[in-house]
């Protein structure tokens, strides 16, 4: 279908593609979905540093590849380091990195490669303040090797290293707040966002284009193999996730906190109804909800008062 | 424009530093730790006296530090690193990406005996543990060598496409003072040019994924082409040495240097800097009449098998000489030098003598010691013992 420029000009998603079929992702993957929407806010004047993670195969095997864009694979650890390594190489050689019309330095790593093994390059990257964007896709376990919990599973989740069983072996602790640890560095710029808000991802992608040193964009991805989710409710389990209050949308820009969603005037739906789709939750018991349901309220008064406070 | 050298008096660590400055690496990414410290620092103050245009990054481990100068490099930059001991092993899993991807770094590894227990001191094991890794490996004796070997590695890391280890010795050579004959920049960029990078990632027409998975059907082959290189490299590392030679008047053609060769009964082999006292030993011994040569092992990687038979072929014995050790079996050169040679038929009698480790001190008495007692197994034809701790304890 030919579309008249003049409308592609006004699409709030661009229509651009540089992340092709033919990729290997599973179906309803909302990784490949996130990728798909880096690569239309950035282009393809973009170096892409992939860990060890789902998109090391999503993008495929030698000698193919799903991107439209000059891509780095790198060893679990190292997404911080080696995009602060480009950026530097980069600069070394007379590029622009950055900005509108700088070559864009985007490290993709999931909450594995981000929460756990690679916090530190993480830090060190921040702290040290490359111009680069990193992007945390958020499927909440270790999916590329079989859906083992990482410290960004939530709390109530089977995982096949908390398989429940007689003596409920399901993941006892909270989602770790990695962007608050991204915050305590006083980063530029770090937002939450979702597949299933892609305007407002695109907006935060574009935002950290612009903001000079580093972004951080921790984004919320269901995988249904994961999850034990139907592939055709990975986008309303994401955006349940949203309204529930268990993964609020909001950005830190300058020291100051906004809420993008949901509204923090009203009360956001309850936890049960994030769960269900999920048959990962399927052996919570009413206490373990409770839990939850405490844990994601707390959480969220504490980020309605940050933002209040810092807004 | 002729040669004549400037004379710096410079630890080994400065003339490391000064070697990067003037090889005009573009990025430099560091983690400190004794005794590599010091490089880093001189590079540090290149930079803040505005003497060289470098990126640098400070970063929050080896293991980054590594990871930081492979993203670098990746870009087609000039890339330089140090590091020592703990650091070389946090480091191991990126030296093997590094080689995997094709890039040619240069690193100065200071080498430092591992822990525990804790030691700062010289001893060759840390750097020797990562053979496998796919690196090249030249071991300086001198700081007159660390500062040759530096430049030389950039010209053949960059012909090849393998990442490449200059490795000196904690504190005899690293924070000893020597002169060092430095060489005017102008001839620097004559002799090396600027990189011409196998890929970068910066043609945007053209994308390209480095490092995707490779299925059995791939992977081997790409083993095979790293394999090739390594191969390569010998021919390009005499090339370059000779070249060198030519210019400087310090010849590195050969990647066994030797002494006292022709009419030795048997020599040592060793590497890096105890070879320095070896060769002062040696010649103490031949005014006293010992029939007795050196081998000193320049490049460890790619191993020089072929300069190894020449010498086998034309002595009785070899006495080598580890500050290193591989735990379950034996000096780690000796492996090297006994595997080298089996298959050529060419076998004098060789015996391991384990030295220095962890800074033990390693003098010219010690070498006397140990070729009168290799002096008995050569003539008696017999192998007491095949690994002697030398220095231990009784």
């Amino acid at each position: 279908m030919e579309i008249p420029e003049e409308v592609k000009k006004r699409l709030t998603i661009p229509f651009e593609e540089n992340f092709f079929a033919g990729h290997t992702a599973c179906q309803g993957c909302g990784a490949s979905l996130g990728l798909r929407y880096v690569l239309k806010a950035y282009g393809r004047k973009t170096i892409v540093v992939i860990p060890a993670c789902c998109s090391t195969i999503i993008a495929g095997p030698w000698p193919y590849s799903a991107l439209n864009a000059n891509l780095f694979h790198t060893a679990f650890a190292t997404t911080g380091a080696v995009i602060s390594g480009i950026e530097a190489g980069l600069k070394a050689l007379g590029y622009k990195v950055k900005g509108e019309d700088g070559i864009m330095v985007v490290g993709w790593a999931g909450d594995g490669g981000t929460a756990d093994i690679g916090l530190q390059a993480l830090s060190g990257f921040i702290e040290r303040g490359h111009d680069a964007v990193y992007i945390m896709y958020d499927n909440e376990a270790y999916m590329n090797t079989g859906i083992q919990r990482s410290s960004s599973t939530p709390y109530g989740a089977w995982t096949t290293n908390t398989p429940g069983g007689k003596r409920h072996l399901l993941e006892k602790r909270h989602k770790k707040k990695v962007i608050d640890i991204v915050i305590a560095h006083r980063i530029p710029y770090a937002a939450t966002a979702s597949v299933a808000y892609p305007e407002d991802f695109i907006r935060k992608l574009k935002k950290a284009q612009k903001i000079p040193g580093p972004s951080f964009i921790q984004l919320f991805a269901p995988c249904p193999t994961g999850w034990r989710a139907p592939t055709d409710k990975s986008i309303e389990i994401a955006r349940l996730a949203v309204q529930t209050a268990y993964f609020p949308l909001f950005e830190y820009e300058n020291g100051k906190y906004k809420i993008n969603m949901p509204n923090p005037k009203k009360e956001p739906k309850p936890i049960e109804e994030f769960l269900k789709l999920q048959g990962r939750f399927k052996y919570m018991t009413k206490e373990d909800v409770e839990a939850l349901q405490k844990w994601v309220l707390e959480e969220w008064e504490r980020l309605k008062k940050l933002a209040e406070v810092f807004g | 424009m002729e040669y004549n050298p400037i004379k710096k008096v410079v630890s080994g660590n400065y003339a490391a530093a000064y070697a990067a400055l003037h090889a005009r690496v573009q990025v430099v990414a560091a983690y400190p730790i004794t005794p590599q410290t010091s490089i880093i620092e001189k590079i540090a103050e290149f930079i803040a006296n505005g003497e060289a245009d470098i990126q640098y990054i400070p970063v929050e481990s080896e293991h980054s530090a590594m990871a930081a100068c492979i993203g670098a490099s990746a870009t087609g930059a000039r890339v330089f690193t140090a590091t020592s001991a703990q650091g070389l092993a946090l480091m191991h899993e990126m030296l093997h990406w590094a080689a995997g991807s094709r890039l040619p770094i240069v690193m100065v590894n200071v080498n430092r005996a591992m822990a525990p227990p804790w030691s700062v001191w010289d001893d060759q094991t840390d750097s020797l543990s990562q053979r496998d890794t796919g690196w090249m490996q030249f071991y300086a004796e001198n700081n007159q060598e660390v500062y040759d070997g530096v430049l030389m590695a950039y010209k053949v890391a960059e012909t090849v496409n393998i990442p490449t280890m200059i490795i000196e010795s904690a504190f005899i050579l690293s924070h000893t003072y020597e002169v060092v004959n430095m060489i005017p920049q102008e001839l620097v960029d004559e002799f090396l040019p600027p990189r011409k990078p196998l890929y970068t990632l910066t043609d945007f027409e053209n994308p390209i994924a480095v490092g995707a998975l490779a299925t059995p059907a791939d992977y081997y082959e790409f083993r095979y082409k790293i394999a090739k290189a390594h191969e390569e490299a010998k021919k390009v590392i005499k090339s370059v040495g000779k070249e060198f030679g030519e210019r400087f008047g310090r010849d590195y053609s050969k990647m066994i240097e030797t002494g006292y060769i022709e009419d030795a009964d048997f020599v040592f082999m060793g590497m890096g800097s105890l070879m320095g006292t070896v060769k002062e030993a040696v010649d103490l011994l031949r005014k006293e009449g010992y029939k007795v040569g050196y081998a000193k092992v320049r490049w460890f990687r790619p191993f020089p098998k072929e300069e190894l038979l020449e010498i086998a072929e034309s002595v009785k014995g070899i006495a080598v000489l580890d500050r290193n050790f591989s735990f379950g079996q034996e000096g780690i050169l000796f492996t090297e030098a006994k595997g080298a040679l089996y298959n050529t038929g060419v076998r004098p009698i060789m015996k391991d003598y384990i030295v220095g480790l962890g800074g033990r001190d390693f003098t010219v008495r010690d070498v006397k010691a140990i070729a009168e007692d290799m002096k008995k197994v050569v003539e008696s034809g017999k192998l007491d013992k095949e690994i002697e701790w030398y220095h231990l304890k009784r």
